[in-house]
């Protein structure tokens, strides 16, 4: 016979149901543990970068970040001014190239390559961000420089070459080299961020323009590039935090010469790279702290830079949905 | 219409038709380097791409034949272990991230998934070099294997806090609804349906972690020899080509090549593969959501 | 071709019954004697292969208000931007036919868009201005046109805000955002907008349906004045809108190839109480969703 009991009271349902309660405790504590470990990860690398440059910190203080004396050999003074500087100019050369080349290609794929031609044409841009640094440096030592950069910079130097910044002699691995070559790497960060902002703005921007009378380049030009200014910006920074730290590419076609030269087209050195070419020959403590500090600063300078990026793409995004308001 | 803008109309024509062309020039400036890049690489490298590159150790300079046995090995070492390291940490984490998108846990785990996937590849070798390398004092595929878990984490975090939150947040309700727990419905109900992002996001992480030479530097380090002990260093693609390039050999150069291929072909394989796979999952999930 | 209605039949107590169904006065005073401002002949717009237009006829007069209507999804928007040819921005749209402004034939090969759309203005549904101030708002399409003097814009700005009945709103502000605005001030100003070209014809695409009634009345009063100067078509949705404001009504509807097509047009007070056509009068009396 069937006893009419109610199955929620049936006593081994019950321990299931505790199981399950308990499951469920123990699910949500597993996944704040992890979500945690994002936390602890990067306090422990401010944390480790911090404690193992104390010597270097202690030893030269602020003025490491402006003496451009390197000398680990003989008197063991420390300047990271010559890795800043050149960190820079690469930075720089690399942002003058790649933002209009960048921008430009966004608007053509966001605003005017057809239907048929802009995934195929969008999927290689960003296959140029898949491919491994040490490929693009092996590259640009053995095709890129040869064959563009070395004619370039002789062109350049012989008829701008009273100009302190081209300046001779040429040899292959130059400051010039590592910006052009970090602007092919940056390509797809400033294209693929700033497609995505163009792509967000309301049609409806367009539609005015164009029902004004306004020609397509003007429309985007007037309209459409102001309207999505603070995005484009943010995938600007965000090309330059990568830019700032790309090592191994920079590493094999910079020439890591303490050169202190204003010439582009001298070798020259980055922060990264020094990292990268002195890290392990660095025999004494002092001179590894150093190093290590030299990374530090790196840490947080992609940090802010990624940060201000990144608040501005956001600010892009809020506006176009607080727009509407009617 | 007075001739003043009849001219006006024709120079605002010329220069629409100006820019818009330097726009798709742009573009192709911008593609021709993949291109470029791709052609060199399999020029360059596929005359020395034979059965043995794979199953040979490098020879010694000036020695002809020879190939890649111990970087190949080395790289599964140190990938495996980083994925082994990062994929579950990661995968829970995103689940957190997408399943909490306010608390204020989660919102700081965006945040600083963002943060880590902005630093510096080799400033993540000297992070894992204080921690592994110096109080061990040797270079092993352990701490290889530890730093590309640290790059490998944002990625998979960022792909699985995606793809969970493509699935349908009916289909979540209709098991909570039947009873089931939450842990029992996330692993049931909403893994499974994610489960290729998931995949793909693994995918892309393997990619990005195979490519990377500035963080073996100083933590797996590269080893002539065969090796299969994580405590011991170990030699990777990424760091053999690196190597190969800047000697002044030139048989190694070639072998620089031909492992960049081989690198290359690895990396965008994986690539293609896991956006077609995003892609199909995308246009998917969006059509049920309707 | 006209059957008989049983509006005709009875003229004086259809129209008495229709005017009391619209619950609202019918505009009577459309000028027959108006040039023609636009001869639409023949129009059809296919999206790929399928066509949203079937040979569409229409005549739109000069100084007069023109609305289009019919149920939704007949085409009336589709038939508004073939007439300054944004439906070119849809890469799969194609048009055949006529559509003769004055002496030009906006759709013949080689005609200048540009130049199209500076005589054929365009306020849209949902209020869309620049975020940028009031002042460069208005000023953007006189800058295109190479008027750069702040003498001569600073004239034309103010004009055209004006003619859109917002001048005394804005005066103190005009360097203030264009968002900061109220949603029927922000209308206004997109009008004004228009204005600034000079254009010869103002096309607004349900230009009050996002609005409130009182700004919707603004707006209704703002078109009566501007049709001394200009050549006004509407696409409305709204029957009485179209009864209170129009001289002139144009009738859509989808045939069962789900193409427009123009039922009829005619002055506005005839559509609304002795219609020629039956589905005209069914629509018009509601017995039509």
């Amino acid at each position: 016979m069937i006893k009419s009991q109610p199955l929620s009271s049936h006593p081994s349902l019950a321990r299931v149901r505790r199981f399950i309660q308990h499951g469920d405790r123990f699910y949500q504590l597993l996944l704040i543990v992890a979500a945690l470990s994002v936390l602890v990860l990067v306090l422990a690398i401010g944390n480790e970068l911090w404690r193992n440059s104390a010597l270097s910190r202690h030893a030269f203080g602020w003025k490491f970040l402006i003496t451009s004396t390197w000398d680990p050999a003989l008197n063991n003074i420390f300047g990271a001014l010559p890795f800043i500087l050149g960190t820079l100019v690469t930075s720089i050369i690399a942002l003058i190239v790649a933002i209009p080349l960048g921008v430009g290609t966004a608007i053509f794929l966001a605003e005017l390559a057809p239907d048929w031609l802009r995934t195929p044409l969008g999927f290689l841009v960003e296959l140029l961000a898949a491919v491994p640094s040490v490929v693009f440096g092996l590259w640009g030592l053995f095709a890129f420089i040869p064959v563009f950069v070395r004619p370039t910079s002789d062109l350049l130097n012989k008829t701008l070459g009273f100009i302190s910044l081209f300046q001779g002699p040429v040899f292959g691995p130059s400051r010039l080299a590592a910006g052009l070559l970090l602007a092919v790497m940056v390509f797809p960060t400033i294209t693929a961020v700033s497609r995505d902002v163009l792509r967000a703005i309301p049609n409806n921007q367009r539609e005015a323009a164009l029902a004004l009378g306004a020609t397509r380049w003007e429309a985007i030009l007037q309209v459409i590039l102001p309207y999505g200014a603070s995005g484009l910006l943010g995938a600007i920074i965000l090309g330059l935090g990568r830019a700032l730290g790309e090592t191994i590419a920079v590493t094999m076609v910079i020439g890591n010469n303490l050169d202190l030269s204003a010439s582009l087209l001298h070798p020259g050195y980055t922060m990264a790279s020094v990292i990268a070419n002195e890290f392990t020959e660095a025999t004494f403590d002092l001179y590894l702290n150093a190093l290590i500090e030299i990374g530090l600063i790196l840490f947080i300078t992609t940090l802010l830079i990624n940060l201000l990026a990144r608040l501005l793409i956001w600010r892009v995004s809020r506006r176009v949905k607080g727009e509407v308001r009617l | 219409m007075n001739n003043h803008s009849v001219r006006l109309r024709a120079k605002r024509k010329t220069v629409n038709i100006l820019m818009l062309s330097l726009t798709a020039v742009a573009t192709l400036l911008v593609i021709a380097p993949l291109l470029w890049i791709l052609g060199y690489v399999i020029r360059q490298g596929l005359p020395a791409i034979t059965p043995q590159f794979f199953t040979k150790l490098p020879t010694p300079v000036g020695v002809a034949g020879g190939g890649i046995l111990n970087s190949l090995l080395g790289s599964l070492m140190t990938v495996g272990l980083g994925l082994a390291i990062a994929a579950p940490i990661g995968v829970l984490t995103g689940l957190y991230a997408a399943t909490h998108p306010d608390a204020p846990l989660g919102v700081f785990v965006r945040f600083g998934t963002d943060v880590i996937a902005g630093v510096p590849s080799i400033v993540m070798g000297i992070f894992a070099y204080t921690l592994i390398v110096l109080p061990q004092r040797h270079f092993s595929a352990f701490s290889g294997g530890v730093v590309l878990a640290f790059i490998m984490l944002p990625i998979i975090i960022r792909t699985t806090d995606e793809m969970i939150r493509l699935v349908p947040a009916s289909l979540r309700e209709a098991s909570l609804s039947l009873g089931a727990a939450e842990w029992k419905t996330t692993f049931s109900v909403i893994l499974p349906a994610a489960l290729n992002g998931v995949i793909t996001g693994a995918m892309l992480a393997i990619a990005r972690a195979a490519g990377e030479a500035a963080p073996m530097l100083f933590t797996a380090f590269g080893n002539p020899f065969l090796n299969i002990n994580f405590n011991q260093p170990v030699a990777t693609l990424p760091h053999t080509i690196f190597v190969y390039a800047i000697s002044p050999y030139n048989d190694w150069h070639a072998k620089a090549w031909a492992t960049a291929l081989v690198l290359i072909t690895l990396v965008l394989l994986l690539n293609v593969l896991a956006r077609l796979i995003i892609w199909w999952r995308t246009r998917l999930l969006g059509s049920i959501r309707g | 071709m006209s059957t008989q209605t049983s509006a005709q039949k009875d003229t004086g107590k259809a129209a008495l019954m229709m005017t009391m169904q619209l619950m609202s006065p019918i505009k009577n005073d459309a000028n027959d004697n108006a040039l023609l401002k636009i001869e639409v002949k023949g129009l059809n717009v296919y999206y790929g292969k399928f066509r949203a237009l079937n040979g569409i006829n229409l005549d739109v007069r000069e100084n007069q208000i023109t609305a289009i209507i019919g149920p939704s999804g007949c085409g009336k928007s589709t038939l508004l931007r073939s007439l300054n040819r944004m439906n070119d921005l849809i890469p799969i749209c194609r048009a055949e036919g006529e559509i003769i402004l004055d002496k030009d034939n906006l759709l013949a090969p080689g005609m200048d868009v540009v130049d199209i759309r500076r005589r054929v203005g365009m306020v849209f549904q949902r209020p869309n201005p620049f975020p940028k101030s009031i002042y460069d708002n208005v000023a953007y399409g006189p800058r295109l046109y190479g008027i750069r003097r702040k003498a001569d814009l600073d004239g034309i700005v103010e004009k055209s805000i004006r003619q859109a009945a917002l001048w005394d709103e804005v005066k103190d502000k005009l360097q203030q955002s264009g968002l900061s605005l109220s949603g029927g001030q922000q209308q206004r100003l997109c009008i004004a907008r228009a204005l600034a070209v000079e254009p010869e014809v103002i096309l607004m695409d349900e230009p009050a349906s996002a609005l409130d009634p009182i700004s919707t009345l603004k707006i209704e009063e703002l078109m009566q004045e501007l049709k001394q100067d200009y050549t006004i078509v509407i696409v409305t949705h709204n029957m009485q809108q179209a009864a209170r404001v129009s001289d002139y009504t144009a009738m859509m509807m989808i045939d069962e190839q789900r193409a427009g097509r123009m039922i009829e047009y005619d002055q506005t007070n005839i559509i609304f109480t002795r219609p020629k056509d039956k589905r005209t009068e069914d629509y018009v009396t509601g017995r039509f969703g």
